[in-house]
């Protein structure tokens, strides 16, 4: 019965497929025709930008955390990134393994604003942070809501390098030309980008509802480096790699141990399945 | 090939190439047990308490609004405290007893802060089993000594809070705190 | 059910022989991958993969009865409590890379097992029901892994649940209801949430135990080998224990260092970006993508993009993606050959190295590549000679193949001669 039917069975779905595939090549060959590929060419297919490559103290199996570049990171959310995007998943109390001390955590917690649900009265009311809160909530009056920062750097494609090459990468978009000399605007006179919203070839289509948030000395460093755009960028990066990640270095420590003890473990395990075989031909 | 004796030990072998192999053998093995016992840590460490809840281990309570006589229940390490302002007869009352009657000797001077004898602070954590003791406001029951009655085994404890009758073993807990101004105690 | 030559179980000490009167489970364990359990002596590393199965499923146990003591099923804190889990649990981070990388290893070992399956024809008689039982724990093994997926409550695990629940609606007259009632709702939210935390926390409990009846009907006949021959002496075999315990010790060292290399310096190198943005039921993500071990049959979903007679193109895609599994039920009699491994099965060896290997590796491609040319074309051609393999080819092939000659035993194999070949021949 299953010798009967199965080829059968196998000769249907194999015609099915066979069928769809017939079908998408006479529906795609004009567009193969005419463009030389299966779809064609959209602005954001032609025009938008991979990241570029960020170096950070943090990369690699060796990676550790540079705590000043860190503290001047997170000197950029607090003066910068905090208007409108917040940082729920982190503690106040997060901030002491980034090298602040436990009075400055509770400094920097009593400048933001935290709102707790008072059970006696029923009513949320703010006050000053504690330690031991997160990061408040932001709310924001304009359009959409600013993605929480927290996760930004494993939440997207290119992580780090994806964030510094946003915050650096907003361009003028009349005579944008990318790499290999195309005219955005001369090829799609269309897609011009509409009030309200920026453009940056970095961000997946073009065109980025924050305005460029950063400036030169848009924050005074307390160790003297002097705040230019790119590296204000590459400070937020490296912090958000750690408020994604905050256990990224120990988890390279640990795994160095674990990895040594397993290789001496498996030697070990291979020596002695050798001389348990060693009598047996197999 | 009845065993792992017989299988290690060929007719040919001679007693030193033997024991090499036992010992590489052997070696595998506890490798593989002490590997295993690295794997317990942090099975069972992840079932202590955990970053955050750690952090929570200091509470400030503010007190202004307590008047004499009575008290409130405020929340440390997710369990009740009670922050109790005495009245001069309840203290009197507590230093009368002798020592030698209590069950768990101490004197209200040594469960309170110098000169703030009037402030009495305890966890609202029966010694006995953990349940929360009755008597933080006049109107709740007091028991016999006036100062906690616990519903569940009727342990009763007087106004400095000490084990007087009942299963309960010790006094109700002090846990460490300070004055950080005359409105607000710092616990933990 | 043993060989007439395997080691018995003879405890020495007094307790042991209590215990073996009262309750013989040492007895069991010795039998069954101990030393009374007789293996051919010429397993290669293929067959290492059984135990590496085994190990992952504890693992992955282990692992999750602990990750459930801190997370929370409940749609509005799920993403955060996993969130919690990776900063504040002591040695948390380190448990849910283990957890969800343990899920990719899992299937990782379990396609090498199922490869040695078609490679050695272990699937044909009389191990059928060895080989049914281990499609079962396959079935298991996606469903739990599929939900357990959809727990982080992050933008793939929400809008993987929406799709694949979908594609049940793709079943006529009853399929729309049938979609509500699996998520309790119309769209996934709390109800589904919660259920897939109970059924993901059952699974692994039920496959446990098709994993001992696999087991157990491995022990009828005894485990194959890459020569197909069947044991016929004592010579053919080394008892389980220490000869295999040896070698998967060393294998599973192996296995260890590559997964714990995965877990400790890339651990979201398998995981999709999205699932670190919490579920959003107003917004799908640009491409959705499921986890990579359900790529070649999300493949196949995909290839059927147009109506075939009268069957609308949805339900022939569903039907197709079931079937590319179910297909594996009917293999021990879709496979006539008399001779089992492919090791001297010269033409069905190179259409499993050159036509189903490459087959499924370019379904997997393009299940995780976005649903446009060339993938979409590539899956089709894919797809159609996947259903043609097992369903045409293979029962042609065994029928037409001329085998290479086979040696008389597992022993003559190993060592060219056999001393019961000549007493064989001899009868």
């Amino acid at each position: 019965m299953v010798r009967i039917l199965g080829p059968f069975i196998g000769l249907f779905f194999a015609l099915g497929a066979l069928w769809a595939f017939a079908n998408g090549a006479i529906a795609d060959a004009p567009v193969l025709a005419q463009y030389g590929h299966f779809t064609a060419p959209t602005a954001e297919t032609v025009f938008h930008k991979e990241p570029e490559a960020l170096r950070l103290q943090s990369d690699g199996p060796f990676g550790t955390w540079n705590k000043e570049q860190l503290q001047r990171g997170f000197a950029v959310y607090d003066n910068v990134c905090k208007a409108c995007h917040s940082l729920s998943h982190v503690s106040f109390r997060d901030l002491e393994q980034i090298g602040y001390s436990e009075a400055e955590v509770k400094a920097i917690a009593k400048t933001y604003q935290v709102p707790h649900y008072n059970a006696a009265t029923g009513e949320v009311a703010t006050a000053d942070g504690k330690p031991t809160d997160h990061f408040p909530p932001v709310v924001y009056a304009g359009q959409g809501s600013p993605p929480d920062l927290s996760l930004i750097t494993k939440a997207r494609e290119g992580g780090a390098a994806y964030v510094h090459s946003l915050l650096t990468g907003y361009a003028d978009q009349a005579g944008y030309k990318n790499d290999k000399g195309q005219e955005l605007l001369k090829m799609f006179p269309d897609i011009k980008t509409p009030d309200g919203l920026h453009f940056n070839p970095y961000f997946a289509n073009l065109n980025i509802a924050m305005p460029p948030p950063l400036t030169d000395d848009a924050v005074t460093y307390s160790d003297g480096t002097k705040a230019t755009v790119d590296q204000e960028a590459q400070d937020v990066a490296a912090f958000l790699t750690w408020t994604a990640e905050p256990s990224l270095v120990k988890r390279h420590q640990v795994g160095w141990a674990v990895l040594g003890f397993l290789l001496f473990a498996t030697v070990l395990a291979y020596m002695s399945k050798r001389t348990i075989w060693a009598e047996k031909e197999h | 090939m009845a065993d792992e004796a017989t299988i290690d030990a060929p007719g040919t072998e001679s007693g030193e190439g033997v024991r090499r192999r036992d010992f590489i053998n052997v070696a595998a093995v506890s490798t593989a047990g002490v590997g295993g016992l690295f794997v317990l840590y942090p099975l069972i460490s992840q079932m202590a308490p955990s970053a955050d809840v750690l952090a929570q281990s200091t509470t400030e309570v503010d007190i202004s609004s307590i008047v004499e006589g009575s008290g409130i229940v405020a929340v440390f390490r997710s369990q009740p405290l009670f922050v109790r302002k005495l009245t001069a007869k309840e203290i009197s009352e507590a230093d009368a007893v002798k020592l030698s009657d209590l069950r768990d000797p101490q004197t209200l001077e040594q469960r309170t802060k110098a000169g703030k004898k009037e402030w009495l602070i305890t966890m609202g954590v029966c010694t006995h089993l953990g349940c929360v003791p009755q008597g933080i406001t006049p109107e709740q029951n007091r028991g016999e000594y006036g100062g906690y009655f616990c519903p569940c085994h009727g342990s009763q404890y007087d106004t400095a809070a000490r084990i007087r009758k009942g299963p309960a073993p010790r006094n109700l807990d002090v846990p460490e705190y300070a004055f950080k101004s005359d409105t607000v105690v710092k616990v933990g | 059910m043993s060989f007439p030559w395997a080691n018995e179980y003879k405890p020495s000490h007094p307790l042991m022989q209590w215990l073996d009167e009262k309750l013989p489970l040492p007895r069991f364990v010795y039998n069954a991958i101990g030393a009374g359990y007789p293996v051919p002596r010429n397993l290669s590393y293929w067959y290492n993969f059984g135990v590496l199965a085994g190990v992952c499923l504890v693992l992955q146990i282990i692992t999750g009865v602990v990750l459930a003591m801190h997370y929370a099923a409940d749609s509005t804190v799920a993403f955060n409590s996993t969130e919690h889990i990776m900063r504040d649990v002591n040695w948390g981070w380190m448990l849910r890379y283990m957890h969800a990388n343990g899920a990719s290893a899992f299937f990782v070992v379990i396609y090498v097992h199922i490869f040695r399956g078609f490679l050695f024809g272990s699937y044909k008689a009389p191990r059928e029901m060895i080989w049914l039982l281990g499609v079962v724990i396959f079935l298991l093994m996606m469903a739990t892994a599929f939900m357990g997926y959809v727990l982080p409550w992050g933008q793939m695990s929400f809008w993987g649940a929406q799709v694949i629940t979908g594609l049940f609606s793709a079943i006529p007259i009853v399929g729309d209801a049938l979609h509500t009632w699996l998520l309790g709702g119309f769209a996934p939210g709390q109800a589904a949430l919660n259920r897939f935390f109970s059924l993901h926390f059952l699974l692994p409990f039920v496959i446990v135990g098709a994993v001992i009846l696999h087991i157990w009907a491995l022990h009828i006949p005894g485990s194959t080998n890459p020569t197909g021959v069947e044991v016929k002496s004592e010579s053919d075999t080394v008892p389980f224990h220490p000869y295999y315990t040896a070698k998967d010790g060393f294998g599973l060292g192996v296995f260890l260092l590559v997964y714990c290399a995965i877990v400790y310096f890339a651990p979201n190198m398998l995981g999709h970006p999205d699932n670190y943005i919490p579920a959003n039921p107003m917004q799908t993500p640009a491409e959705i993508v499921p986890e990579w071990y359900f790529w070649p049959f999300y493949a196949i979903l995909r290839s059927f993009t147009f109506d075939f007679f009268f069957i609308p193109a949805k339900l022939m895609g569903v039907m197709a993606m079931f079937a590319s599994i179910l297909v594996w039920f009917f293999l021990p009699w879709l496979d006539t050959s008399p001779v089992r491994s492919t090791k001297y099965r010269p033409l069905l060896r190179k259409f499993i190295w050159f036509g189903l290997l490459p087959c499924v590796i370019v379904l997997g491609y393009c299940g995780g590549s976005p649903a446009h040319e060339p993938f979409v074309m590539a899956a089709q051609i894919a797809t159609a000679y996947y259903f043609l393999h097992f369903l045409v080819i293979l029962p042609v092939v065994s029928l037409i193949e001329r085998p290479e000659p086979l040696p008389f035993s597992i022993t003559e194999s190993v060592l060219g001669k056999d001393e019961h070949a000549v007493l064989g021949q001899g009868n």
